[in-house]
């Protein structure tokens, strides 16, 4: 006789219930995305496609996606190219104040989001400046950065130096080393800081709704129209960048993969 | 091979080295080093890790900057030239191959740098020479150590440097192999004719490779000479113990004539050939090797031109399988070593029996220093 496994069944079910738990709001976005809705979204009427097709009807939402997709990429160019400077100084270079720098840059990953939001307004306020899109930028550049010099300066470390004294030795001058060898061996971690940092600037709201002023982003624009119940428009938009961004994942594993196989193969 | 080889014969230039000091934070790495190295030469810096041999290498390179002296190529002063400026390859411990370039870029990197017409043809052919022209598609990471090895080998030499620099290349390898590409980069440098310094710490590679080798020690060079001169008459303590294993025993000088000298080893006397000893007054230490030593069971008549000690005790024998290491215990002197080459029978196989050692006193060497610690001791390193 076999013998009795609480693990056997329990396990599954658990995790079965983790998996549905964790699914729920994405799926009803996802679902509601096509719901025939009038103002408010709130109610199941039918099926419909015309908020997929029609989806920058509704005022504002496409507007806002797009500040968010323009905010995002400029910071992100901004902060991984300050962030993958910063990283490589403080790994390949001997300075006094080194660790105490590094910390630095620790201190707004672990800082509140209210605190940094706050701070940073007040500090636009007394500067005189006026928030708007440039505001937001500079707040998502100082608070990516953080990001990308931690995964970057990983990388670096596990950088041999030989490799670049290789270079030099094969008469490459040191621009020719950085763009030939260190940039390239690189890549992966920068382009991973980059991801990274995309994904955190578009989906900000906290430090952005401090800093926005009359400038409207996706995240906000939601957190606005909740008041009314969200169009479903939004949940078009949500729905399509999820799709977007697991397509992209999706498609850096597959290719890796296959490269290993061929690797292997020959 | 020998048509290939053609295509790479460059001129190897000669390299000197002036009154170089290189100093980092808290340490001094090399005091002051005077080398000069002909063209064409295979040279071997070998030393103990921390010697300064590595920081030398980095020098010529240009990685490093010397604190002070000066750096000539072919004549030429180089020192304040930057690396990617000198006439110099090196294949380096970890090889240092691209993992984001394929076999065949990695060789043609350097070329291409320096804008040489036809870099990939060029480049098979010096894959072609270390016979991995079938792997040119390949990623570095994909090659086992040793092709890695003659990948790293074929990139600097493709350059027609007028110096290539080894460091510690064959460190990474296997003892079979390691013997197997010695003998390759020996041939390889006797075809294209450069000039290598090859810096190492393995004894037996320096000894079988280089046509010159320099012992370093504590940032300074000890002796310079050929393999054969080194091993035969070491000047100091370090290097007789460094290259190869040595019996040591300390002494007053005792006698002195035109010829020899002799000293006085707790009554037992010990000679050298004035003309192979450093020091010839005070208390002085002599050596013999091991292989050069013999015992007897019983024992000898004092013969002039013989060295003998005794009686002592063998206190340990180990069979290496070319020879039988004995150890023997003699009061008054210490240990002494000799070794006696297996051929079918051992002359005394059992432990504690009472011998007396003897050598031929033109085997005997002279030093200029004396052993750290204690008067009289048997060193065996490696």
């Amino acid at each position: 006789m076999r013998r009795f496994s609480l693990g056997k069944y329990a396990l599954p079910v658990y995790s079965v219930i983790a998996i549905v738990y964790l699914m729920i709001p994405i799926a009803y976005t996802f679902v509601f995305s096509f719901n025939d809705s009038l103002k408010t979204n709130l109610i199941w009427r039918g099926f419909t496609l015309d908020k997929w097709i029609n989806v920058c009807q509704q005022q504002g939402v496409c507007e806002a996606f797009g500040n968010s997709v323009m905010i995002g990429v400029i910071s992100t160019v901004l902060a991984t190219t300050l962030g993958t400077m910063i990283a490589i100084a403080l790994v390949r270079y001997r300075f006094k104040a080194r660790s105490f720098v590094s910390l630095l840059i620790f201190l707004p990953m672990a800082t509140p989001e209210v605190v940094l939001g706050a701070g940073l307004a007040s500090q636009f306020f007394s500067m005189g400046a006026a928030k708007g899109i440039a505001t937001i930028i500079i707040a998502h550049v100082m608070f990516c950065m953080s990001f990308v010099v931690v995964t970057v300066k990983a990388r670096v470390a596990s950088l041999d130096p030989a490799l670049e004294e290789a270079g030099r030795d094969l008469y490459a001058s040191p621009a020719q080393v950085f763009w030939k060898i260190t940039f390239p061996l690189l890549m992966p971690g920068i382009l991973s800081a980059a991801l990274l940092s995309f994904a955190l600037s578009f989906d900000d709201f906290i430090i952005t709704n401090f800093n926005s002023g009359p400038a409207m982003t996706f995240p906000k624009y939601v957190y606005t129209a909740a008041a009314r119940g969200i169009p479903a428009e939004a949940n078009v938009v949500g729905s399509a960048v999820f799709l977007l961004a697991i397509a992209i994942v999706v498609t850096v594993q597959v290719r890796g993969s296959l490269k290993a196989r061929r690797l292997a193969k020959q | 091979m020998a048509r290939l080889a053609q295509e790479f014969i460059a001129r190897g230039a000669d390299l000197e080295l002036v009154g170089i000091r290189k100093e980092f934070p808290g340490f001094t790495a090399i005091e002051n080093l005077d080398l000069h190295i002909p063209a064409g030469e295979f040279f071997a810096l070998l030393g103990p890790s921390g010697c300064g041999k590595t920081t030398s290498l980095r020098l010529v390179a240009g990685l490093d900057e010397p604190t002070k002296g000066k750096i000539l190529i072919g004549g030429k002063d180089i020192t304040a030239t930057k690396p990617h400026e000198r006439p110099v390859n090196t294949v380096f411990q970890s090889y240092a191959l691209f993992p984001h370039m394929s076999v065949l870029e990695n060789v043609a990197f350097g070329l291409k740098q320096r804008k040489i017409e036809d870099p990939m043809a060029k480049a098979v052919a010096a894959l072609e020479l270390v016979e991995l022209g079938h792997l040119a598609q390949r990623r570095p990471q994909q090659l086992s150590g040793g092709q890695q090895q003659r990948v790293a080998l074929a990139r600097a030499l493709v350059n027609r440097p007028s110096l290539l620099l080894l460091d510690e290349p064959l460190g990474a390898l296997d003892l079979k192999l390691r013997r197997q590409m010695q003998i390759e980069l020996k041939a390889i440098q006797m075809e294209v004719g450069l000039t290598f310094l090859h810096v190492t710490h393995d004894q037996e590679e320096a000894m079988d490779m280089a046509d010159t080798v320099a012992v370093m020690n504590k940032g300074r060079i000890e002796q310079m000479g050929s393999p054969e001169k080194l091993y035969d008459r070491p000047h100091t303590v370090f290097v007789s113990k460094f290259l190869g294993q040595s019996n040591l025993f300390v002494g007053e000088v005792a006698e002195s004539n035109g010829s020899s000298i002799s000293i006085n080893v707790s009554g037992n006397k010990i000679t050298v050939p004035t003309d192979r000893a450093e020091k010839h007054t005070g208390t002085i230490a002599v050596g013999v090797r091991p292989e050069k030593a013999n015992f007897h069971e019983s024992e000898p008549s004092a013969q002039t031109g013989v060295n003998l000690i005794g009686p002592g005790e063998i206190i340990d024998i180990r069979f290496t399988g070319v020879s039988n290491q004995y150890l023997i215990e003699i009061p008054g002197i210490g240990e002494v070593t000799v070794f006696a080459q297996n051929v079918g029978k051992s002359p005394v196989t059992e432990l504690g029996a009472k011998v007396w050692v003897s050598w031929k006193v033109e085997h005997s060497f002279g030093l200029s220093d004396l052993p750290a610690n204690s008067a009289t001791e048997s060193i065996s390193v490696i």
